[in-house]
């Protein structure tokens, strides 16, 4: 494991020359557009002003990075949260969704992982599938869901929920499953002469060994189950949140906008994996866990 | 030794059987014949009711009996798939008419279904060929039995055909539409999918191997990757769609900034999983990086490598399909999803799924296949 003394440098070394690159590339790639433009102008303009000129363009193709931060601060603390331009209302309304389908991912997840631990016809006709459906561009299908819910008048959080579940059970029964089996054969013979209960064993054995593996595959769930939030937004026409941002910029070329989409999508995906990778290590801790 | 061997599943199917058998009608249409007998109504199970009802009643007592495994199984296999196949030829055109004792005898079928899967899954054998079939058909049953109560439900219930179409549409649809489909796979699969994974795989490849020999890189890189991976990276569809058109280029950056991240952690995780034992005797041998890399790393880090493609395989297609949301030319699979849903032709929109879903299981099998061929040594390929 490395220390966070060994990691600072490099990290923010690497920042450091990602950000200078897309300054670089801002520049490059307004160029074109700024000089076609000075040219029609008939404006004659130093470099070191073309330069400024293209990082100040009202729809760069590849907005500088002041540009999009001064865009996030703006839309995030100079605006009333309740406003249809605050990227705290957008986050808001992708997040809530993000939330309830993850919630009912991981409760679906953890019922399908003790059902093929304990009963082995439903391992062997249910896991292939489960393994198989990870194949499978489940996103592809989005659209289609909340279209057709739209359609009996199912609108609103559930069917983008609906996606969230989707998405976020199959790493939660996954990574279950392998950890109420991950048991050592010992520690179960124990249980045996203890004389427990299949009961006894599931709860006081199988459940405390799952833990780790349930928190780690509720990280990759919870990514997840934002991706299946803010594609749920694109094909609807939907009025609010992260992904009807994205569209909206798309539509009206706001490159800014779209950028600082991404950021506030990137900041709650953050939050996200930090909760659930706090809540695991406080869990764990509680039950006695020793860091390894 | 009892003749008998009754099972909780069996038994059950028997008694829906018998609750469907006193029920009056399999269907509103035929309560409607019963009670006016003068009129001349057609309607479903004239003559196939009784037929239905004996063969999964047959089907049930002949499992209690103690037979062979394989008996058991042959006798439920036919009577709950010939009673299932009966029941949903029986109700095609009588949509929506069916009663209690329609979906009773399903039920039945599909009770006697998982007496058949208890039976397959308990069989003990050596026989390797025997056993890897068994893998294959209790899957490939249970899968099948989905596919039945869905076109059950749908034709039985009479679902709006908007909201759900029955499975046999579906494939009748992709019968029907066969070169469309073919355009889109060519358009999504073979340019966007192809030619992204191999550029973002390679490159993150590359970058790992060059971050393998400056550790400063590595040490930087990999939260950075780890971080990235957990970010919604999907958002930059509509950014690369306006860089570079609405052709396939667009799309395959997106798959290359999507497949990149996972391939450069994986890559750089596997090239530290060989031993320090091995690399001190690659040492003693005077084996230069590159020798070392080749010949033991490379190898080693293997198994990371395609644990990586493989997770790419469905990153790819998804990062391909989402991004002709934002603007295409008028084919490829995302962009027939889009509009075929404006246009209510759920259908179609089925269809494409479901070539997209054998399409991503065939990219996938295929990679998980070079792997068992590349990783021959490996304890999880060997079964050790």
């Amino acid at each position: 494991m490395m220390s966070f003394r060994d990691k600072i440098w490099p990290v923010s070394a690497i920042l450091l020359v990602l950000l200078v690159i897309w300054y670089a590339g801002a520049i490059l790639m307004n160029a074109p557009f700024q000089r076609d433009l000075n040219r029609r102008g008939d404006v004659d303009v130093t470099f070191s002003q073309f330069v400024g000129q293209t990082l100040s363009q009202q729809k760069p193709t590849l907005p500088a990075p002041h540009q999009v931060a001064k865009n996030v601060f703006e839309n995030t603390f100079l605006r009333k949260v309740t406003s249809n331009r605050s990227l705290v209302y957008h986050s808001w309304v992708t997040l809530s969704s993000t939330v309830l389908g993850f919630a009912f991912g991981t409760a679906l997840g953890v019922l399908i992982a003790v059902g093929i631990v304990h009963i082995k016809a439903l391992e062997r006709s249910l896991m292939p599938w489960i393994i198989a459906s990870q194949t499978i561009p489940i996103l592809a299908i989005a659209p289609m869901i909340i279209v057709v819910l739209a359609a009996v008048n199912v609108t609103g959080i559930i069917p983008k929920a609906m996606i969230s579940t989707y998405l976020s059970f199959f790493p939660v029964a996954v990574g279950m499953v392998k950890g109420l089996r991950s048991p050592e054969l010992t520690h179960l013979d124990l249980m045996h002469t203890y004389n427990a209960s299949k009961a006894q064993t599931f709860w006081k054995l199988r459940v405390p060994a799952s833990v780790p593996f349930l928190f780690a595959s509720m990280k990759v769930a919870v990514a997840a189950s934002l991706v299946g939030a803010i594609v749920g937004e694109l094909p609807t026409g939907a009025v609010a949140g992260i992904g009807s941002k994205l569209l909206a910029g798309a539509y009206y070329s706001q490159t800014i906008d779209i950028w600082a989409a991404l950021v506030a999508g990137s900041v709650v995906a953050a939050l996200l994996v930090t909760i659930v990778d706090l809540t695991g290590r406080l869990v764990e801790r509680a039950m006695g866990a020793r860091p390894a | 030794m009892r003749m008998l061997r009754p099972s909780w599943q069996a038994v059950a199917a028997l008694v829906c059987c018998l609750v469907a058998f006193a029920l009056p009608g399999m269907s509103t249409l035929e309560l409607e014949a019963r009670a006016n007998p003068a009129a001349v109504i057609d309607y479903p199970f004239m003559g196939t009711g009784g037929l239905v009802v004996g063969l999964l009643v047959l089907g049930a007592l002949a499992s209690m009996i103690r037979l062979s495994v394989w008996g058991e199984a042959v006798i439920l296999l036919f009577a709950a798939h010939f009673a299932a196949w009966l029941l949903l030829t029986g109700i095609m055109g009588y949509e929506g008419s069916a009663l209690a004792p329609f979906f009773l005898l399903i039920a039945a079928g599909w009770l006697l279904v998982w007496r058949l899967v208890v039976v397959l899954s308990g069989i003990r054998t050596t026989n390797r060929s025997l056993e890897w079939t068994l893998r294959l058909v209790i899957p490939a049953i249970f899968g099948a039995w989905l596919l039945i109560i869905w076109e059950a439900a749908t034709r039985g219930f009479g679902i709006p055909f908007i909201l759900l179409p029955p499975p046999s549409s579906i494939g009748v649809r992709i019968a029907s539409s066969l070169p469309v489909l073919a355009a889109d796979v060519r358009q999504t699969i073979f340019k966007s999918v192809l030619i992204g994974y191999v550029l973002g795989c390679g490159a993150g490849f590359a970058v790992a191997i060059l971050a393998d020999r400056v550790d400063f890189l590595r040490r930087g890189l990999l939260p950075i990757g780890n971080m990235v991976s957990a970010l919604p990276i999907i958002g930059v569809a509509p950014i690369m769609v306006m860089w570079f058109g609405f052709d396939w280029h667009s799309k395959a950056a997106v798959v290359v900034i999507m497949t990149f991240f996972p391939m450069l952690v994986n890559t750089v995780t596997g090239l530290a999983a060989s031993g320090a034992m091995e690399r001190d005797l690659m040492r003693t041998y005077a084996s230069s990086y590159w020798q070392t890399l080749f010949k033991l790393r490379l190898p080693a880090a293997a198994p990371f490598i395609f644990n990586a493609l493989k997770i790419n395989s469905t990153l790819a297609l998804i990062g391909a399909i989402v991004a002709e949301f934002f603007g295409t030319p008028v084919v490829g699979m995302g962009f027939r999803i889009s509009t075929e849903v404006g246009r209510m032709n759920i259908d179609m929109v089925w269809a494409e799924i479901a070539v997209a879903a054998i399409a991503g299981s065939v990219f996938y099998g295929v990679v998980a296949l070079i792997e068992r061929a590349a990783t021959f040594w490996h304890p999880s390929v060997r079964g050790g």
